[in-house]
């Protein structure tokens, strides 16, 4: 075979700016990219297959270390595929809360993707502000989760607990100064040249394209396209919030910048409707005594309720023979949970659709014909984490 | 005798510039991440010593303790000379920079300059351009992809840059109507050349930072691209000296600015040498500062905006300048 007269080049799964272990053989011509084929896997861990030996509220702690970035979203997402086996009613203040603390999780998740992004393309300082906010909404998620990576805080049913009373404060505090943190990143940003010539017209999608890959998420959005499916297929009571979906026009690089800022905006906005509009109530569904575990403080007085809390720590419950979907927006697009039931208390089969494996497919398609230090501003916009794709 | 004391004048003179230079660039590096620190709502380095002023000396420590490693695809001889190509081409081009007035001492006239030779523009350049062999030769010899794209991008950008650093420089020399940097310094004693060439001023400080492959024109490292580029392979000393060079070049280019345009050592009150310091301190900054700020320029934008904006904006100077010289 004749010598090409490509050079193949390695990217990862050790390289600064591929986010994580993901692994790219790049073709090149010059500083061309003639062709780029992504490689993963490097972080399977089989959590589908896992699920399949765990009782459904077992396997609620695995869906924690799909996308790391918002544990809280991935939480939401596989309790309502259970809650719709299960047939039953969320509390509204269990609603708005568990919308509350996906929306947070969507803000801190788009820091780190602004953070990491402005990184790749040399803008450093940026990095240090969206963590300085990013690690106030960890604080705060901390204090009604107790943890900061993976909460495992929203469980079927409702929430492991009612929220503390210096939780709402915070929130409000947050969402008041919020927005002016946004200004100051846009000034270090959104016109500067430099900023615009990296990103404007690279890695560009059609509508039409991104629809063919499947594609969502804020990449689909800045196509043009008006997905999001919290507008879509409302859930979780997100039809009582009043918000917009930013739409881009190129589908390059620079769009999906700005769709994802001013998503955080939007985020911003629910967050506060949602503090400001918290109903009263039971954080948990009550009529569904098999699923719920029983009040802490029953458990040490009635025996019942410590029987029922066994059971349902120590078995599960056995929802109807049945497949259901059910998905979500989670910050990286529309994240599904595929369940099938066969009336055990296991899941016969759990499938995730994870937004950032099937985004990732379209990346070859961006990069071909870009150069090499457009690679890293094409993974940057579609903000994939690897604990997602490889599962 | 006389040529005894001229000697012992050099060797001192020598002595005294590379181990305040050594120290300054040692210090450099603190007070850059300080203050990139301030910057970026973090402290910067503070465990070592009080204000992490011994930082410095640690990293001093640890680069002679690491490993010294030698990839087995690289070509050795050139791996191994193409750091101090670099490290010494930084160190000698500060021999002609001038930091003060001549000084009496024990009666003898001592000029504060190394070597004030006739051609010292042409001397820096030539230099400079031989500084880039060590990046270009290193990156190549490393036998690594990565690597040999980062040197690539090295020679291209820093060459294409020199033309323009030429090209920006030239403006002054016509109205010093010398090549001398203390007769340059000399000429501005009235007014800094900044002030009548506020625009090559301009254009001088950003092809000086392509020059020194800093943000936002850091391509040859691009740390997210390339994985650090021409210096992947590069470790312990050899490490150490190609970052030394790095600084000891940043350090020469804001004392030539502060030479050609902020009228070097001259300043009222204070003794020169203070003088010429700060002001090398404050183009420093200025760096420190776009460091912070910028995000990083795609490798063909810069090769466009070199040959298409900053060359012809250069040419641009020179003919303005020429003509409002030559009409005086």
């Amino acid at each position: 075979m004749a010598e090409s007269r490509y050079m193949t080049i390695n990217m990862g799964p050790q390289h600064p700016a591929t986010h994580g272990v993901l692994r790219l053989l790049l073709e090149l011509d010059g500083e061309i990219i003639v062709k780029a084929e992504p490689h993963i896997g490097y972080l399977h861990r089989g959590i589908e297959k896992l699920a399949e030996s765990m009782t459904y509220p077992q396997a609620l702690t695995l869906t924690d270390r799909l996308d790391y970035t918002s544990a809280l979203s991935n939480n939401l997402a596989y309790c309502l595929a259970v809650e719709k086996l299960l047939d039953i009613n969320i509390p509204k203040r269990a609603q708005y809360l568990r919308v509350l603390m996906a929306e947070l999780q969507r803000i801190a998740a788009h820091l780190l993707w602004l953070a990491t992004h402005a990184l790749d393309l040399g803008a450093m300082t940026l990095l240090f502000y969206a963590f300085r906010e990013r690690e106030t909404i960890m604080e705060i998620l901390e204090l009604a989760t107790g943890a900061r990576l993976t909460p495992s805080f929203i469980r079927i049913g409702g929430l492991a607990s009612d929220i503390p009373d210096t939780f709402l404060p915070r929130v409000k505090a947050f969402v008041e100064d919020f927005p002016k943190r946004m200004d100051d990143y846009e000034t270090l940003l959104t016109e500067n040249i430099i900023w615009k010539k990296r990103t404007t017209n690279i890695a560009p999608m059609s509508a039409e394209e991104c629809i063919q890959y499947g594609v969502t998420g804020p990449v689909l959005r800045a196509s043009g396209v008006s997905y999001d499916v919290r507008k879509a297929y409302p859930y979780s009571s997100y039809e009582d919030f009043d918000f917009e979906i930013p739409l881009g026009r190129n589908g390059d690089v620079y769009d999906r910048y700005l769709v994802r800022l001013i998503e955080m905006r939007q985020s911003n906005r629910i967050v506060k409707q949602a503090a400001e509009k918290l109903p009263g109530g039971p954080f948990a569904a009550v009529d569904a005594p098999l699923v719920v575990p029983p009040a802490k403080e029953e458990v040490g007085r009635d025996i019942a309720a410590l029987i029922r809390h066994f059971k349902i720590m120590e078995e599960g419950f056995r929802p109807p023979c049945g497949e259901v979907y059910a998905s979500v927006e989670s910050s990286k697009g529309e994240l599904g949970f595929y369940l099938i039931s066969d009336g055990t208390n296991k899941p016969f089969r759990m499938r995730i659709r994870p937004p950032s494996f099937i985004n990732l497919a379209a990346l070859p398609k961006m990069i071909e014909g870009q150069m090499v230090a457009d690679v890293v501003a094409a993974i940057g916009s579609i903000d994939i984490v690897l604990g997602e794709i490889d599962r | 005798m006389e040529l005894y004391y001229y000697i012992l004048e050099v060797v001192l003179k020598n002595l005294v510039v590379i181990s305040i230079l050594m120290l300054f660039v040692a210090y450099l590096t603190l007070a850059e991440r300080k203050f990139l620190g301030y910057l970026q709502v973090r402290l910067g380095p503070n465990r070592v010593g009080t204000w992490g002023l011994l930082q410095p000396i640690a990293d001093g420590i640890k680069s002679f303790v690491k490993e010294d490693i030698i990839p087995i695809n690289a070509d050795k001889p050139v791996y191994v000379i193409a750091p101090i190509i670099s490290f010494v081409a930084a160190l000698s081009m500060f021999a002609v920079i001038p930091f003060g007035d001549s000084v009496t001492l024990f009666g003898r006239e001592i000029k504060l300059v190394i070597a004030d030779v006739d051609i010292g523009i042409l001397y820096i350049f030539a230099m400079g351009t031989l500084g880039e062999y060590g990046i270009v030769l290193g990156g190549w010899s490393s036998g690594n992809k990565y690597a040999i794209l980062g040197s690539l991008r090295a020679a291209a950008q820093m060459i294409s840059y020199e033309v323009a650093l030429g090209l920006i420089v030239i403006g002054t020399i016509i109205l010093s109507g010398s090549l001398r940097l203390t007769e340059i310094v000399e000429a501005q004693r009235d007014c800094w050349f900044i002030v009548y060439q506020p625009f090559a001023f301009l254009l001088y400080i950003v092809a000086a930072l392509a020059e020194l492959n800093r943000t936002p024109f850091d391509m040859p490292e691009s740390e997210s691209e390339l994985a650090s580029g021409f210096n992947i392979e590069y470790s312990s000393m050899k490490f150490a000296l190609f970052m030394i060079a790095e600084y000891i070049h940043l350090v020469t280019v804001a004392a030539l600015t502060t030479t050609l345009f902020l009228g070097g050592w001259l300043g009222p009150v204070l003794p020169g040498p203070v003088w010429f310091i700060l002001k090398t301190c404050l183009i420093i900054f200025i760096f420190i500062w776009v460091r912070g700020t910028y995000p990083r320029m795609r490798y063909d934008h810069i090769m466009k905006f070199g040959w298409k904006f900053l060359f012809p904006a250069a040419l641009a100077n020179v003919v303005i300048t020429a003509f409002i010289v030559a009409l005086r």
